[in-house]
């Protein structure tokens, strides 16, 4: 058994970790926020330079790694630095361009000349009603995709878009430029920074990526991996923040932090970011055990992406008291993402409810 | 036992409601319902409201200007404005400095100050957190020295809710640094306008702007501001802090919003049934309702023992913890409901006379940011955990 990253890794993470910590920095992420786009482009080209987005591909997809631990080590810098910008969209595009065979656009993409994002989820109206999945029709190099689908992380920013659609033969994957005929964008600000956009289609021309659901199936296992190291990260900041306050704020002569019913609770907040550490190392590394068992310890780990990120994110504020809700502090932007990333990839519930079903699966079958 | 409203408490009900339906403009409920801002105009609008039929001050002696009501009335009342979507009563003039002015202030005090914030002349703020004084107040350092008719005061304080509307505020300043800490503060009523005074907003975390810093440079303040006797201050803060308890709980605003929840669970779709279906949900949910439900009751034993002169200090500790809980809980699975949908955020919308599109569901755009926004209610008002030690102590006898 073997827990460490490995050299070349740790490099990765080293020059990712400079590379924010210079480029992203809080007067920053106050422009990006400001900003119609919700990050720094600037920042995205200058990381693209560096080749990081190549981390998240195989080589021949013209990246170098792909792995998903070396995704979960990008994604683990990017939840410490907090910069905003489309770094999942970006994998969940590009692991469909990889699936494709397509490595000029995804070369672009990797590049930072092209700023591609994913749509997967149908819309939902004012009145709660779920769109219809998305139709494509056409074959061959001709289709056509008509549909709407709602929060697409920077949508408004995107040259294009993997767009999932029913093509009759079950989902499959296609590729939307989102400057063509037929595609309408609404861009909204995210609650945690950032933007994301509604997508509507109208027989927009489309080219098919690939016609295997299984395909968009491990884009999102990948993206659960992301999500899963991205969020123990977070928890590891809001943890060492915290442990910080407590040890230097003072009430009634003494430090907050020496409070046994403050420090039980720290305890706890501490013994559970492991158990999500862990979480995300067990994502990774069933990642390429299987649909079912990789499916199955995503589920595991997004259930717990859930379940303790609302403790840490909730009991991080309330142990700083009323500075815990400002937003001057980094540390409340930090609880923002970590509910957020509770969102993003389905809820607690959501996965919950899935785990027990594979479960059922998997015992079905050894009958 | 019976638990049943009296007639009398029915028919009081009806006569709130018959108000309510007559006069709560529509812009307001709609207004807070939907999780729209409050502009003070709109405060002070349904103050004046509630002023001309005298129910603004209702938990004031009748003869400064109150109803004379029951704490079941009160009780009543609180319930029967959430429910039909009522603004909150400002309660700092009202609730917080109205009772300490008329139980220790002078006569004169009383007869210049209550009919302004009654008419709405003055609005006030509430001066006791300083940055290094949160949870163990006592340690306030805002100075007060006197010199000849007025006091100077220097000093900070901070997260002061709504300071900048405010024309008032009442301060706990520090006269005396000798003996024990809570001997030697006073009670103070500043006007806002005097010079050397500096309000700075504190951006929150959902981007909005509700409390404040407040500066003290060489402030002249007349000695007759002071309220009761100097380095008695803590004695009239402490009752000022459990002296509205009838509505700590919130049970109004959490019944209120529960049937708000119910309603996003029947119309929310997720894996192709309604949320109230899906097991998960349903039973956090069910948890939730039957906490509430169990609350209830408990805050009307709270009430039926101070109708009969108990004081319910740790009582109100309790009412104000699971209170708190079970509206962030409320907002918890609001937050839940709205899926993918509680990341935008479009802050516009909260705004009166937007009229964008909404995104999503019509009503999940507020819903992360009242999420956040309201984790402050297990922080001020005594942090929760400060109130635990309170029923460790005062109940418990640990
Ligand atoms: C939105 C908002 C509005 C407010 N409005 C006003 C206002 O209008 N006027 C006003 O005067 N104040 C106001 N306050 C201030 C509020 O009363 C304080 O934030 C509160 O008393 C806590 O103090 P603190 O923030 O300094 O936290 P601290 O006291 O520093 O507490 C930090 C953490 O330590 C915990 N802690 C402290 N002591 C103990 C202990 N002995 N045992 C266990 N745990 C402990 C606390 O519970 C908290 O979790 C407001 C606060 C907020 C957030």
């Amino acid at each position: 058994m073997d827990f460490s990253i490995g050299e070349d890794r740790q490099m990765l993470v080293d020059t990712l970790s400079r590379y924010l910590a210079d480029k992203a920095d809080w007067k920053a992420r106050e422009a990006a926020l400001e900003s119609e786009a919700g990050f720094d482009k600037d920042m995205w080209a200058g990381m693209a330079e560096l080749g990081i987005l190549g981390a998240l591909f195989g080589e021949e997809a013209g990246g170098f790694g792909g792995s998903p631990f070396d995704i979960g080590v990008v994604f683990g810098e990017v939840g410490r630095g907090l910069p905003t910008g489309p770094f999942l969209a970006t994998l969940l595009a590009g692991k469909l361009l990889e699936a494709a065979g397509d490595s000029e656009t995804l070369g672009n993409v990797i590049a930072g000349a092209s700023i591609a994002t994913f749509a997967h989820h149908p819309a939902v109206g004012a009145d709660g009603s779920v769109a219809p999945q998305a139709t494509a029709s056409g074959a061959g190099d001709s289709w056509t995709l008509s549909g709407a689908k709602g929060v697409v992380d920077y949508l408004g920013s995107a040259d294009i878009v993997v767009v999932t659609a029913e093509t009759g033969n079950g989902l499959g994957a296609f590729l939307v430029e989102t400057g063509a005929a037929g595609v309408s964008v609404r861009d909204y600000p995210l609650v945690d920074g950032g933007a994301a956009g509604e997508l509507t289609l109208d027989n927009a021309p489309a080219r098919l990526l690939t016609g295997d659901s299984a395909a968009i199936d491990a884009a999102l296992a990948s993206g659960v991996v992301a999500t899963a190291w991205e969020a123990a990260a977070v928890m590891e900041v809001l943890r060492d923040q915290t442990l910080e306050y407590l040890r230097t704020r003072k009430q009634f002569g003494i430090p907050i932090g020496k409070f046994q019913a403050l420090q039980h609770r720290m305890a706890t907040v501490a013994l559970e970011i492991e158990q999500a550490r862990s979480a995300a190392i067990n994502a990774a590394a069933n990642f390429d055990k299987g649909a079912a068992q990789r499916d199955r310890f995503g589920a595991a780990a997004m259930y717990t992406v859930g379940k303790v990120g609302r403790l840490v994110a909730e009991e991080a504020i309330q142990m700083h008291g009323g500075i815990g809700m400002t937003w001057e502090l980094p540390l409340s932007h930090y609880a923002k993402r970590l509910t957020m990333l509770g969102h993003v990839m389905g809820d607690e519930d959501e996965h919950l409810a899935r785990f027990i079903e594979l479960g059922a699966q998997e015992t079905n079958r050894a009958a | 036992m019976n638990l049943d409203f009296t007639p009398e408490d029915e028919a009081f009900r009806e006569e709130v409601r018959t108000f309510l339906k007559e006069k709560l403009p529509k812009r307001l409920s709609d207004k807070v319902r939907t999780g729209q801002h409050l502009t003070k105009a709109d405060m002070e609008e349904w103050h004046a409201i509630l002023n001309e039929r005298g129910w603004l001050a209702n938990h004031w002696p009748v003869e400064w200007g109150g109803t004379g009501w029951s704490v079941m009335q009160r009780f009543i009342f609180e319930t029967e404005t959430a429910i039909f979507h009522a603004p909150r009563i400002v309660p700092f003039g009202l609730s917080m400095l109205a009772p300490v002015l008329i139980k220790y202030g002078t006569e004169e005090q009383c007869r210049h100050y209550l009919p302004r914030i009654l008419d709405g002349t003055d609005w006030w703020c509430q001066g006791y957190s300083e940055p290094g004084a949160g949870s163990d107040l006592a340690s306030l350092k805002t100075q007060a020295v006197r010199e000849g008719d007025h006091y100077i005061v220097n000093g900070q304080k901070t997260w002061t809710t709504l300071g900048q509307h405010a024309d008032w505020i009442f301060c706990l300043v520090r006269t005396s640094s000798e003996g024990k800490r809570q001997e030697g503060i006073s009670f103070l009523l500043i006007d806002m306008k005097s010079p050397g005074i500096e309000v700075r907003p504190i951006k929150l975390l959902d981007g909005d702007y509700e409390v404040n810093e407040v500066f003290f440079t060489d402030v002249k303040v007349p000695v007759t501001n002071l309220v009761g006797e100097e380095n008695q201050g803590w004695t009239y803060a402490k009752y000022l802090l459990t002296y509205e308890r009838t509505n700590i709980a919130g049970v109004g605003a959490s019944m209120e919003l529960l049937d708000r929840l119910k309603d996003v669970a029947r119309t929310t779709m997720r894996g192709g049934k309604p949320l109230a279906e899906d097991p998960f949900y349903a039973a956090r949910l069910a948890k939730l309702e039957i906490d509430l439900e169990n609350m209830k009751t408990t805050n009307l034993r709270v009430l039926d023992a101070a109708g009969a002169g108990h004081a319910p200090v740790a009582e109100s500790s309790m009412l104000k913890i699971r209170g708190t809980e079970i509206r962030q809980e409320i907002n918890d699975l609001m937050r839940r409901a709205a899926g993918r949908y509680a990341q935008p955020f479009v802050a516009e919308a909260l705004e009166e006379g937007f009229n964008g599109e909404p995104v999503g569901p019509e009503w999940a755009n507020p819903v992360a940011s009242q999420y956040f926004n309201n984790r402050k209610l297990s922080i001020f008002g005594g942090s929760n955990e400060v109130q635990r030690e309170i029923i460790t102590k005062a109940v418990l006898g640990l």
